[in-house]
């Protein structure tokens, strides 16, 4: 193998995305971030920084929480990746939607995919939460709008339902 | 301006042979990738220089980690997520699983690895000091064979180390032999999580008939390696702790580092925050000793 001719071929790359066999042809390189955007026009994860810092492109790879800005996508061929449109179908999403509504736990927008899959990897790991374990959770997720208070008050209204329901 | 993926490549051998032959056969010409958290950062900015890039994310003999009676082996593609749920690593090298959790947010933490933080060489990173106060061992690993060699011959200086252009880091040893000390692990930053260190320190201690016993200190974002403070250890050995030994060992903590200003603070600063941790360290290790 020559490193010295530059141009990388495309190749294909299998994954499961929110439950579906995904079959795309890109650079190995290629984010997941813009691969789950441009090439499958999922747009519910956000580029915010673009280095791994706000988690505004957060989704779950292989069940563990990723900034999709830091995978390339041949890091990403056989696994199963979640995004804010796979959450749907997750138990746990009536519970978050329902308690960032009415905490006010989203203004602008751009963080919530992000802090949705947070809270979720959160839930998934702890059934009673405390409020140091939201905090340390949700940590890598910014947002310029609420204050995170509204936030971190949904997530804890949301592990309460959850296991009131 | 953002990189062209095209420009790059990126070979996944999915075993360690794979990517040390690759290693051996072009050298310096290839990047390992892991996690990504630090290669990716660079790549997306348009600043990765390295075109060539070898995925060790999925080699297994990366990601073990084996417990024997005198030692603990964490492989290099070990990430913080997993050092924090260790059991041995949680309460035997509480330094560690510490600074894991200070790296990063949960994300990165899930991607992140130790041998990463170790090649990137940072004298910044977190994980870092702990490695030298515990007295790792680093297995290096390439097609010519394996070498163990103490961490704290690793950094040679800034972002410069003993890693040869065909080898990976195998393996972090570290000896199962201070879960008796007294352990003492803080971060000053901007925030706490998600932030790189201004200054953090490592410590470790024994206190027996009031006198100190062994102590162990490395600081972190004082110098251009990771470090471990020899000079001011030697002259606290054996002396009882009372104000006149916390001046001396100010004192000589500040002969032994070398800060400097950057983006995240100031030389300064940073001189103040490293004598007044080790204070601390002190404080908290007499408090120890008197309870003992």
């Amino acid at each position: 193998m020559n490193p010295s001719s530059a141009e990388s071929a495309k190749r294909g790359i299998s994954f499961i995305v929110n439950g579906e066999a995904k079959k795309v042809l890109a650079h190995p390189m290629e984010r997941l971030l813009d691969v789950l955007r441009n090439n499958l026009g999922l747009t519910g994860a956000k580029e915010g920084c673009g280095e791994g810092e706000c988690g505004s492109c957060a989704v779950l790879l292989d069940d563990m929480l990723v900034n999709s800005c830091l995978i390339p996508i041949a890091q990403a061929n056989g696994a199963s990746v979640v995004t804010i449109e796979g959450m749907s179908a997750h138990s746990l999403m009536k519970p978050l939607q329902e308690s960032f509504l009415e905490c006010g736990g989203a203004q602008c927008g751009i963080c919530t995919p992000g802090m949705i899959l947070a809270a979720a990897h959160l839930l998934d790991k702890k059934l009673d939460p405390t409020l140091a374990d939201i905090r340390e959770g949700l940590a890598g997720n910014l947002c310029r709008c609420t204050g995170y208070m509204q936030i971190f008050e949904a997530v804890a209204k949301a592990a309460r339902r959850r296991v009131t329901q | 301006m953002r990189a062209d993926p095209a420009d790059y490549r990126l070979v996944s051998p999915g075993n360690l042979l794979g990517a040390l032959s690759l290693l051996a056969s072009e050298p310096a010409q290839w990047l390992p990738i892991a996690g990504g958290t630090d290669v990716m950062v660079l790549y997306s900015a348009g600043k990765l220089t390295n075109r060539n890039l070898i995925d060790i994310w999925n080699i297994p003999e990366l990601r073990q980690i084996e417990v024997f009676p005198d030692r603990i082996s964490i492989g290099a593609a070990c990430t913080y997520t997993v050092l924090r749920q260790h059991e041995i690593v949680s309460r035997e090298f509480s330094l560690l699983a510490t600074a894991a959790s200070w790296t990063g947010g949960i994300a990165n933490q899930n991607r992140g690895t130790l041998g990463g933080n170790i090649a990137n060489a940072s004298p910044a990173a977190d994980s870092l000091p702990a490695l030298l106060v515990y007295d790792a061992v680093l297995t290096l690993i390439s097609v010519r064979g394996e070498r163990r060699v103490p961490y704290r011959t690793f950094h040679t200086g800034y972002k410069q180390t003993i890693l040869a252009a065909d080898e990976l880091i195998l393996n972090i040893s570290l000896p199962r032999r201070f879960s008796k000390y007294f352990s003492h692990a803080r971060k000053v930053g901007a925030r706490n999580a998600q932030a790189i260190s201004k200054v953090c320190l490592a410590a470790l201690g024994q206190v027996a008939n009031g006198a100190i016993r062994d102590v162990r200190l490395a600081l972190g974002s004082v110098a251009p390696v990771p470090l471990r403070l020899n000079e001011t250890e030697k002259m606290l050995t054996g002396k009882e702790i009372e104000p006149s030994l916390i001046d001396a060992a100010r004192k000589s903590v500040l002969k032994e580092i070398r800060p400097i200003d950057d983006i995240r603070s100031t030389a300064r600063y940073r001189s103040a925050v490293a004598c007044n941790l080790v204070t601390e360290f002190l404080a908290k290790l007499a408090a120890e000793g008197a309870a003992a």
